[in-house]
């Protein structure tokens, strides 16, 4: 789930590649997409790794089935939010961006998208086995920065292949008859793990 | 709000590609009552040649009340929604924002399902844009990074600084005021920017008071009208710099980018210059880390008799060419430039920005010429005014009222309303299409034109 969910943010134009492409483009450089990649992908695991932190953190100090009620109800808010003002999102970035401007980009999108939280689900039994305050305090944080590790790794690795498709072979015009709704499939799985979070 | 669920299919995520785009079949024209007696309207104009009501007026949508003086319009969503840092792929370009340049009201056409029979959505009254965004007169509408914005000429008390307004491209709120910090800025005008150098460009008008009964003659003698170009970052919403371009130069008008997202430039035109009568061109492009203008194209003034001339010509015994509009063809490659006194539309190969080459040149209408059209042998009134351009470059619109006050100062007798159509060739050169000549009803007079799926003065783009 760590790694499919991965493959989603990968695959995401608005999470990445998208941006990597464009600024390879702007610079003719095919160098430019493959650095842009390290930021956005810091980016979005530091965005993640907050989100988790926090959830881990929270599990620790309160009982985690009251954050998984929590981070449900959260992701639950997150969805319908997003479908009702995702479109409104102030542009900080811009394409003369440097690579913190990219990681700062990236790390909000992931942010406003919810992808931390996305992600809990999933977390939730590796953090927490028992479903109970866990005895070895560290064992959530390890757990939660191994998740991490593994998800960004699998949204790279996706970002990264998409990234260089398009710019090597594909070409832009990919984007018009390939660029599916996938907000509406994000709204869709933010709402499913939130009621994954509190029903399962 | 309805979305796709593949991106709108009038979206290219780059200029290139939008050239490859199929000819449009209709166009959505502005027209105005100058007596304010009538509603105002956007008319829809048959531009397929293959139809048998090519080169006429197949609708008509009224607006709600009279006196608006429709003159500017665009796009709830266009090709930036395809941006990587802000994208909005999913949005539709369905919805006209047809602002009242004089009521303040702003006007949503639905064009969808039937394009030929847009409908008015939803009406934003004057009270709620001066409320929420703080400013009236709303001018240039583009879609953008962050929605919809609108350039607008006065403040809520119609006074200075006028400046831009962000409205929501689905539900159409109006939600505030863009400017950050905006520096000097006190005039406004048009806007657009360079999405690819983070830049927006704004140019200067005057206040509503001095022009809305028409041109204050000492005002423009005084060298008090606009003559500054503004630069801002267009992500802080930071007033960077501002270049004058002096006490000759009156009117600094329409900005026209390079549509290449990599390509630093763009042209601007003024309108008058105090010194000789003539309008210029000027390119804007970058100069070490500064933005900088060189003047490349002078169009001096003809030479006239007083006796044909409005009074307010007769002191100087020329016809100045009054360039009020210019469009940038989508591969950067020919500059289309409006010479309403004077009546010429000419054609500038402008491959390379600093030296432009004149490739093509058509008269029709003018103060003194009133040249004719081959549909129309007789003396026309006005001159080539707002110009747009197909996708592909290979069509050329234009009709022939500037603004109802103005128009009366130079046309005195009267404007009679006409919209005309150039084919141009690829390599350079334009003539008229002799069918293609809409007479306009007497009531009204035809200012801005938008055409279906995108032109190239609606969309911008992310990606070279």
């Amino acid at each position: 789930m760590l790694v499919g969910l991965g493959a989603l943010h990968g695959v995401n134009p608005a999470m990445g590649w998208l941006f990597a492409v464009a600024l390879g483009l702007h610079r003719n450089s095919f160098s430019v997409v493959l650095l842009s990649l390290i930021p956005i992908a810091i980016g979005h695991a530091l965005a993640i790794a907050a989100v988790t932190a926090l959830m881990a953190g929270a599990g620790v100090l309160i009982d985690p089935r009251i954050v998984r009620i929590f981070c449900g109800l959260l992701l639950i808010g997150w969805a319908i939010y997003h479908w009702r003002y995702g479109h409104r999102h102030r542009v900080r970035v811009g394409m003369q961006t440097g690579l913190w401007g990219l990681a700062l980009w990236s790390f909000l999108m992931a942010t406003a998208h919810g992808a931390g939280l996305m992600l809990w689900p999933a977390l939730a039994p590796l953090c927490f086995p028992a479903g109970a305050p866990e005895t070895d305090m560290s064992r959530p944080f390890v757990m939660a920065l191994a998740g991490v590790a593994v998800h960004t790794l699998a949204m790279l690795s996706v970002t990264g292949l998409l990234a260089v498709a398009v710019f090597r072979w594909l070409g832009l015009g990919i984007l018009r008859e390939a660029w599916f709704n996938i907000d509406a499939l994000w709204i869709a799985a933010l709402f499913a793990t939130g009621v994954i979070l509190l029903v399962v | 709000m309805a979305s796709l669920m593949k991106p709108d299919p009038s979206f290219y995520p780059s200029p290139r590609m939008a050239m490859k785009a199929a000819p449009e079949t209709l166009a959505y024209v502005a027209a105005f009552d100058p007596n304010r007696k009538v509603p105002d309207a956007i008319a829809v104009v048959d531009v397929n040649p293959k139809s048998k009501t090519y080169s006429s007026i197949i609708g008509t949508v009224k607006m709600p009340n009279a006196g608006d003086e429709l003159h500017h319009f665009g796009w709830n969503a266009c090709s930036s929604c395809l941006c990587p840092n802000a994208p909005h792929p999913h949005s539709e370009r369905r919805y006209l924002v047809v602002p009242g340049l004089r009521s303040s009201r702003i006007h949503i056409l639905d064009t969808k399902p039937n394009p030929k029979k847009p409908k008015i959505v939803k009406v934003i009254e004057p009270k709620e844009v001066a409320e929420r965004a703080g400013y009236t007169r709303p001018h240039t509408v583009h879609c953008g990074p962050e929605g919809i914005y609108v350039a607008a000429l006065g403040n809520a008390e119609g006074k200075a600084p006028g400046g831009i307004f962000l409205m929501d491209h689905e539900t159409f709120d109006v939600r505030g005021r863009w400017e950050v910090d905006r520096g000097p800025q006190q005039l406004a005008y048009d806007a657009w920017w360079h999405l690819g150098h983070d830049t927006l460009v704004t140019s200067e008008w005057g206040t509503p008071d001095t022009f809305e009964n028409g041109l204050v003659p000492e005002i423009l003698l005084g060298a008090k009208y606009g003559r500054r170009l503004h630069f801002w970052d267009l992500h802080k919403r930071k007033h960077l710099q501002t270049i004058d371009f002096g006490e000759e130069y009156q009117l600094v008008f329409e900005l026209r980018p390079a549509h290449d997202p990599t390509k630093a430039y763009g042209f601007v035109n003024c309108v008058v210059s105090l010194k000789d009568l003539s309008s210029s061109i000027w390119v804007w492009h970058r100069d070490g880390n500064k933005w900088a203008v060189t003047k490349v194209i002078d169009i001096p003034a003809e030479p006239a008799d007083a006796d044909k001339l409005p009074p307010m010509l007769k002191g100087f015994g020329a016809v100045p060419p009054l360039v009020t509009d210019i469009d940038l063809s989508m591969d950067d490659k020919f500059l289309y430039v409006a010479c309403w006194g004077t009546g010429d539309l000419h054609q500038y190969d402008v491959s390379d920005p600093f030296k432009p080459k004149l490739t093509g040149k058509v008269r029709i209408g003018g103060i003194v010429a009133q040249a004719g059209h081959p549909s129309h042998k007789g003396a026309l009134s006005g001159g080539p005014q707002m110009v747009e351009i197909s996708r592909d470059g290979k069509r050329v619109y234009f009709t022939n009222s500037l603004y109802g006050a103005i128009d009366l100062q130079f046309y005195p007798n009267g404007i009679e309303g006409w919209m005309v159509k150039l084919n141009a060739s690829p390599e350079g050169g334009i003539a008229f299409d002799p069918k293609f000549f809409v007479k306009w009803p007497a009531s009204h007079r035809p200012h801005q034109v938008r055409l279906e799926g995108g032109d190239c003065s609606s969309d911008s783009y992310c990606y070279p």
